[in-house]
């Protein structure tokens, strides 16, 4: 196990090689610089501004020392649109934030989602399994753009039991994180509800019952276990989508996390920004999918690492 | 010997959205303790659903026990409450399923699936409960028992495991232990040496036996008595050399007609029964085997026959007597 950890962990090297390779190349591949404006600048500015970050050299020369930068001295270059800032500060400042929110709307997930699916498998065709499934279908089908301002409406601005905006006190966090998670809590309670309705018709769920088990010990120690394997595969995207921030929900709120620079630093040509946020996500979606995949050995004993 | 169990107009049905499906139509049958019942029929004729209405383990919805009494020692096990079914199921008797592949759960060890229904019924803690899966393992003849017990079963090949579900079902003693085609998922090697060993079982510790099967030649190796079913009925019982020296329905005649037999002429055919089962939705009115059946007369297909005994201990539902095989 030990190895197979050491060995999934030296594979995210090339991982990490392959993904800077192609979004350098796509990003300068993309028509346009940092440094056009609606009115432009003079020619003789640009050149010196793109001589200033090396932007006049080859490519390939480029990014050998963009890379040697973060290798040698963990320095994910300037931020062109400000002058006092770089990449680093970016990441200090505005990751601790989205990952707050991350993971708070991944604890609303899980709490509302894992719930509400078994609810929902166990009394199949009730009263219980429509209202959790309509919950679900309204999560899903609901973007966060819509139901950001209702939450902020009803209750911010109506009930007032919440402030409308901002970040930083525990009252502030709650209904972004639930806009945030309610997405996430639907997909959950969806696909919980399908695995445990697959599991219990299982031979060994029969076997379980003809042993004379109650139902709670039916469910809790042969159907659980069992129906968490599907789900712990969805797990390790949806971590890393949410911890590296979301654009719609921090701008609704006027949360300063990640987010924002994940969309402005694409279309302002922002390159360095644009590597850093997206090596940062693959950097959490690997290591997230190495814990999913450490999970399945713990539910499964049928799956062994060697 | 006493009755240990008295089932009367067992009726089971499914209802889906096609219809309802007529899966066990009243059927009556008594075991003895300490017997052997085999009971054989093709698929979907209602032999695994009537021992499941038994132990009230027909998923519902889609299926309801409509009708009928099951006395089990002085009680209706068709009348208890949840909390009371629990208690015999896994205890008093005890039931093993058709795929051992599938009927252990993949993600708990041997151990703890054993050890739970020691626990529930006869109150162990976990250390008795360990010692007596152990010896549970050695009983049904499983090699290293004591370093096995915590393996998962996914490390045991499909003999083996189904040694381990008779293991489950025998831990609590029980008085009736149904086995619903345990061997049909296994090879025939295998199959015989499960069958012997439960054939061993049975004399040391002296419980009845339900053995649900398709297989003729294991009934004939392993019952006392036999209940061929089709359709949802019980058509014939009689004691195994009854059945097979003087089958007296025209479907266990078709059933052993279409037998291969060592000592027959090489060139024999197999006479098989022609055409399929009827739709248990849509039952026709008479005789279900009617269509089927050669020896057929009107009266067949207006009025279904009705259990009736023909000879000591043998009881046959038809209007035609068709001993030995002639009209």
């Amino acid at each position: 196990m030990f190895r197979y950890i050491v060995r999934r962990l030296l594979w995210m090297i090339p991982v990490l090689f392959f993904i800077s390779v192609i979004t350098f190349s796509l990003a300068h591949a993309v028509p346009g610089g940092p440094f056009d404006r609606e009115k432009a600048l003079p020619a003789e500015i640009i050149a010196n501004l793109n001589k200033y970050y090396g932007l006049d050299q080859p490519v390939w020369k480029q990014y050998v020392k963009y890379m040697s930068d973060i290798l040698l001295r963990f320095d994910f270059g300037p931020v062109y649109s400000s002058r006092s800032r770089r990449v680093n500060d970016i990441f200090r400042d505005h990751l601790p934030i989205s990952a707050q929110l991350g993971v708070l709307a991944m604890l609303i997930a899980l709490g509302i989602g894992i719930p509400l699916g078994i609810l929902a498998a166990l009394k199949q065709n009730s009263f219980w399994d429509y209202l959790g499934m309509a919950v679900a279908i309204f999560g899903v089908s609901v973007p966060g753009i819509v139901l950001g301002p209702l939450l902020i409406l009803i209750f911010a601005l109506t009930l007032k039991w919440f402030p409308v905006a901002g970040w930083g006190t525990p009252a502030k966090m709650v209904l972004p994180s639930i806009a945030l998670g309610m997405r996430e809590s639907a997909i959950i309670a969806r696909l919980t509800r399908a695995s445990m309705l697959q599991v219990i018709r299982e031979d060994y769920i029969r076997t379980a019952r003809a042993k004379g088990l109650t139902e709670r010990a039916v469910m809790i120690r042969h159907a659980l276990k069992n129906a968490f394997i599907p789900v712990a595969t969805i797990l390790g995207p949806m971590f890393a989508v949410l911890v590296t921030g979301t654009f719609v929900i921090e701008q609704i709120f006027a949360i300063p996390g990640m987010g924002k620079y994940f969309i402005t630093s694409i279309t302002n040509r922002d390159y360095p920004v644009v590597m850093g946020t997206i090596l940062l996500y693959a950097v959490f979606l690997v290591i997230a999918n190495l814990a999913v995949d450490i999970t399945y050995a713990f539910l499964d004993p049928r799956i062994r690492y060697t | 010997m006493g009755t240990l169990l008295q089932v009367k107009g067992l009726k089971t049905q499914f209802f889906t959205q096609d219809g309802v499906v007529n899966a066990v139509n009243g059927i009556d049958f008594d075991l003895n303790e300490g017997e052997t019942l085999g009971i054989v029929g093709e698929s979907g004729c209602g032999k695994s659903v009537s021992v499941l209405s038994l132990m009230r383990l027909i998923p519902s919805p889609p299926g309801r026990i409509v009708g009928g009494e099951a006395w089990f020692q002085g009680r209706d096990l068709l009348k208890m409450s949840e909390e009371e079914i629990r208690s015999v199921r896994g205890n008093k008797i005890a039931m093993i399923f058709q795929d051992p592949m599938t009927s252990l759960n993949p993600v708990l060890t041997i151990n703890q699936q054993v050890s739970e229904a020691l626990e529930l019924h006869l109150g162990m803690d976990k250390r008795q409960a360990r010692k007596r899966t152990i010896e549970l393992l050695e009983m049904v003849r499983i090699p290293d028992a004591a370093n096995r017990v915590d393996d998962y079963p996914h490390q045991f090949s499909g003999g083996m495991r189904q040694r381990v579900m008779i293991a489950m079902g025998l831990s609590c003693n029980p008085q009736l232990l149904i086995a619903d085609e345990p061997t049909t998922a296994l090879d025939v090697t295998i199959q015989a040496q499960i069958i012997d060993l439960v054939k061993q079982l049975k004399k040391e510790i002296g419980m009845a036996v339900i053995w649900i099967t398709h297989d003729l030649g294991v009934v004939a190796g392993l019952a006392d008595r036999v209940n061929v079913m089709y359709a949802g009925y019980i058509v014939e019982s009689a004691d195994v050399k009854d059945m097979y020296a003087d089958p007296r329905h025209p479907y266990t005649l078709g059933l052993l007609g279409s037998i291969p037999r060592l000592d027959a002429e090489r060139k024999a055919k197999l006479t098989p029964i022609e055409g399929l089962p009827p739709d248990l939705i849509d039952m026709p009115p008479g005789c279900p085997f009617a269509p089927r059946c050669r020896y057929a007369i009107d009266r067949c297909l207006e009025e279904n026959p009705k259990l009736e005994t023909v000879a000591r201990r043998h009881s046959v539902a038809c209007w035609v007597d068709v001993t030995g095989g002639k009209r």
